[in-house]
């Protein structure tokens, strides 16, 4: 007791005494450019990452043999704390690595918090960045500086069941309205299946909802992103998404607070007609009870025939600001991500290529990317490349929007306009 | 009150450190000049455990309070920013914040919930455990120390399964078919404090149970003799003879369930559908690591410290109070 009456007049003394700020590492970008020694890098881990590990492991042997006297070190690091380890890495230069593999949506983020090393001029220099798509593209530019090279692209699509189609005689729908209508359908005669298994916690499948009816997450440029997410357009959209919730399609109890994965696993146990997934959740699907009873097709937009804009998913390959080896990272930063890399990394991995033409290859040669490249090619749409995105993500408005609308505390003008002043805040603080 | 010297010995000697710890200091005496070399000894004494607290506990505090002042996100501590004196403006924001007061609402109601039922069940267990034969005890103090040891994350990942709508037995065995325990703001609370309850009775029982053993049982005896039911012994016998051991387990409750976070984390999934669920620790979790905007947090964690300190403060100043009634 005694101490903790204390510590109150110990603070402040402290404050006032001291001018101090709190700790803050110097980050500033290395002026050595060694053209040997170790360069460390850092890879996720993914599910079943020998595959990933052996493609890793010849761009790496090339690359030793290319540049006598460098060693490349590489870590896998797990997905889950990634933030974490990046964090700790910009915190602590000597300990940080030279090269990372970072997801797109953290782009604006690591940038402005000084990880990131500005590559414009060379990926400019580099004679296969001309045929990057431009949303990938788009997914390494911050106030138009490019800040590494795409490593690969996820979109989703509709998956849907086969047997279930042809057992109640229904076709694939074509419209938006028409999803809705099978959904339903589908829940009403096989009330033991969602129709379409839909999460109020899963963002980035109700984006294209939201996308197709001409709605935005915000609208600007650069450092000045104002949120759309209450304009007419957008709202239609979160009405459509957020109809879905209810006993006739997904029940609000179970599928409000359901997230991406939980979709895909009610999907893939066979307790769903249809569901949202990605080129990522392939693996997962095969491996479930469906296997060979499901087939994918681009998620359908407004208009017969169109398809809804996707989020443009996917990882990065980046060097870091701190890398005493800029040359050398630079240069291996582009031989990860080089066409023949992503090529070899598709047929491993399963990784959607980032250039255009190599999609159309591999794409080619394995029927199941052709839906997803077909979502690629109809144009897909990115999250504002704002370092406040990584706030507002991580804070949920999102999610918390859909499920104040879903569990019907809120009507959807109400959780919109609550959700665009969080963003609001969140853009006007993040800057 | 009594005046008290400082050389009285014992009790009363006793009493006097609970005056510093709940009261002001009492008026300083004339003849203050002639007792200060006998003053430093206890502070010798202690110095070597202040300095381990000093290090452990100040230390971090003062590093919290220094950080809520401050502009301090990722990019200030990565040094892609530099780091601005923002005054009180961390705290503006906060309680300017409408979802910080409904948090901070829901999170007292909550943890007076926990506390009372937390110390209701752990009371009434040990006085049972002072009634059964000793079989019956073991497995009461058996099964007790299981939930006690049971980590956090997995008494709740249990929980949780217990309740599933699809596959838990609970809904199975009362017949509530797919009922989702975690969709409503009042079940899904319900449900964590269930679980907050099952893992923190068992210290309550434990401490009370030893408390009630140490009880001369000519006391009790005299009690039953003179006709009193157990209701009765508990009130007027045991709890002022237990009030010391009480007021360590309310205070210990109450910091616990004012902290409770993985409970919550667990079972509603990070706060719950549209964060209704939110605790004030989880709020400043979410705040200062999700988010990154760690002088946010940082100002949250100073106001749950003060909130802390003030309910501790005020209670051992009501037991003072009764207890000199008495």
């Amino acid at each position: 007791m005694k101490l903790s009456r204390r510590l109150p007049a110990l603070l402040l003394a402290g404050l006032v005494v001291t001018a101090c700020a709190p700790q803050t590492s110097d980050n500033s970008s290395s002026d050595k450019d060694e053209k040997t020694g170790t360069l460390r890098v850092w890879l996720f881990q993914e599910v079943g990452n020998q595959p990933k590990e052996k493609v890793v492991d010849s761009v790496v042997a090339d690359f030793e043999k290319a540049h006598s006297g460098t060693e490349v070190d590489v870590e896998y690091i797990p997905v889950e704390t990634r933030a974490q380890r990046v964090k700790a890495a910009f915190n602590d230069p000597k300990s940080a690595p030279d090269v990372i593999e970072y997801g797109n949506t953290d782009t604006a983020g690591y940038v402005k918090d000084g990880g990131l090393l500005d590559v414009t001029q060379e990926f400019g220099d580099w004679n296969e960045s001309k045929d990057t798509d431009p949303t990938a593209k788009q997914s390494v530019t911050v106030d138009g500086k490019v800040y590494g090279a795409p490593f690969y692209v996820g979109v989703r699509a509709l998956y849907y069941r086969t047997d279930i189609f042809q057992e109640l005689g229904l076709e694939v729908p074509r419209t938006m309205a028409e999803l809705a209508s099978t959904a339903r359908q589908i829940r009403a005669e096989r009330p033991d299946l969602y129709g379409l298994v839909v999460g109020g916690a899963y963002t980035y499948g109700a984006l294209p909802f939201i996308w197709a009816n001409g709605g935005e997450l915000a609208t600007g440029k650069g450092g000045s992103y104002v949120s759309a997410i209450d304009s007419a357009a957008a709202q239609k959209g979160i009405k459509e998404y957020t109809s879905l919730f209810g006993d006739d399609n997904c029940p609000a109890a179970k599928c409000a607070g359901m997230g991406g994965n939980d979709t895909i696993t009610a999907f893939a146990s066979g307790k769903a007609g249809m569901a949202i997934g990605g080129d990522f959740s392939h693996t997962a699907v095969e491996a479930g009870a469906v296997k060979g009873k499901y087939a994918v097709v681009p998620l359908p937009g407004v208009e017969a025939g169109s398809i809804a804009p996707a989020f443009a998913g996917g990882n990065n390959i980046g060097v870091l600001k701190s890398t005493s080896h800029r040359t050398l990272a630079v240069d291996l930063m582009e031989q990860l991500a080089s066409k023949q890399t992503q090529a070899s990394m598709f047929d491993a991995m399963g990784f959607l290529p980032t250039f255009a033409d190599v999609r159309q290859e591999v794409s080619a040669k394995e029927p199941y990317v052709k839906p997803f490249a077909q979502t690629l090619e109809a144009g897909t749409k990115f999250v504002p490349a704002s370092p406040a995105w990584a706030q507002i993500d991580s804070s949920l408005v999102l999610p918390t929007m859909f499920q104040e609308v879903v569990s019907g505390r809120k009507d959807v003008a109400a959780a919109a306009g609550d959700a665009a002043k969080k963003m609001d805040d969140a853009f006007g603080s993040a800057g | 009150m009594t005046p008290v010297t400082p050389k009285s010995p014992g009790v009363v000697e006793r009493r006097r450190v609970r005056v510093v710890g709940g009261l002001p200091r009492p008026r300083p005496s004339a003849g203050s000049g002639a007792r200060r070399p006998g003053n430093r000894t206890p502070w010798l004494y202690l110095a070597p455990a202040l300095v381990v607290l000093g290090g452990l506990l100040v230390y971090p505090i003062y590093q919290l309070g220094l950080m809520s002042f401050f502009q301090y996100t990722q990019a200030q501590v990565s040094g892609g920013e530099p780091t601005t004196f923002e005054g009180f403006g961390n705290y503006a924001e906060l309680f300017s914040d409408s979802q910080f007061w409904q948090v901070l609402l829901a999170t007292v109601l909550f943890a007076a919930a926990c506390v009372v039922s937390t110390l209701a069940a752990g009371c009434a267990l040990a006085v049972l455990l002072t009634r059964v034969r000793a079989v019956p005890r073991l497995v009461l103090m058996l099964a007790a120390l299981g939930a006690w040891a049971t980590p956090a994350v997995t008494g709740s990942t249990v929980w949780l399964f217990l309740f599933d709508p699809d596959f838990g037995p609970v809904n199975r065995i009362f017949g509530l078919g797919d009922y989702s325990w975690t969709y409503g703001r009042l079940s899904a609370f319900f449900l964590v404090l269930l679980e907050v309850v099952w893992c923190s009775f068992p210290f309550v029982m434990v401490t009370v149970y030893a408390g009630i053993r140490a009880v001369p049982s000519e006391v009790l005896e005299a009690a039953a003799l003179d006709g009193a039911s157990q209701w009765r012994i508990w009130r007027s016998v045991l709890t002022p003879m237990l009030r010391p051991i009480l007021m360590v387990v309310t205070i210990q409750s109450v910091i616990w369930d004012f902290k409770v976070f993985t409970q919550i984390y667990v079972i509603t999934n990070g706060g719950g559908i549209a964060g209704q669920n939110l605790v004030l620790n989880v709020y400043a979790y979410q705040q200062a690591f999700a988010s990154s905007q760690y002088s946010l947090g940082s100002a949250i964690g100073v106001v749950m410290l003060l909130i802390l300190l003030a309910v501790t403060l005020v209670y051992l100043r009501l037991l003072r109070r009764q207890g000199e009634e008495l």
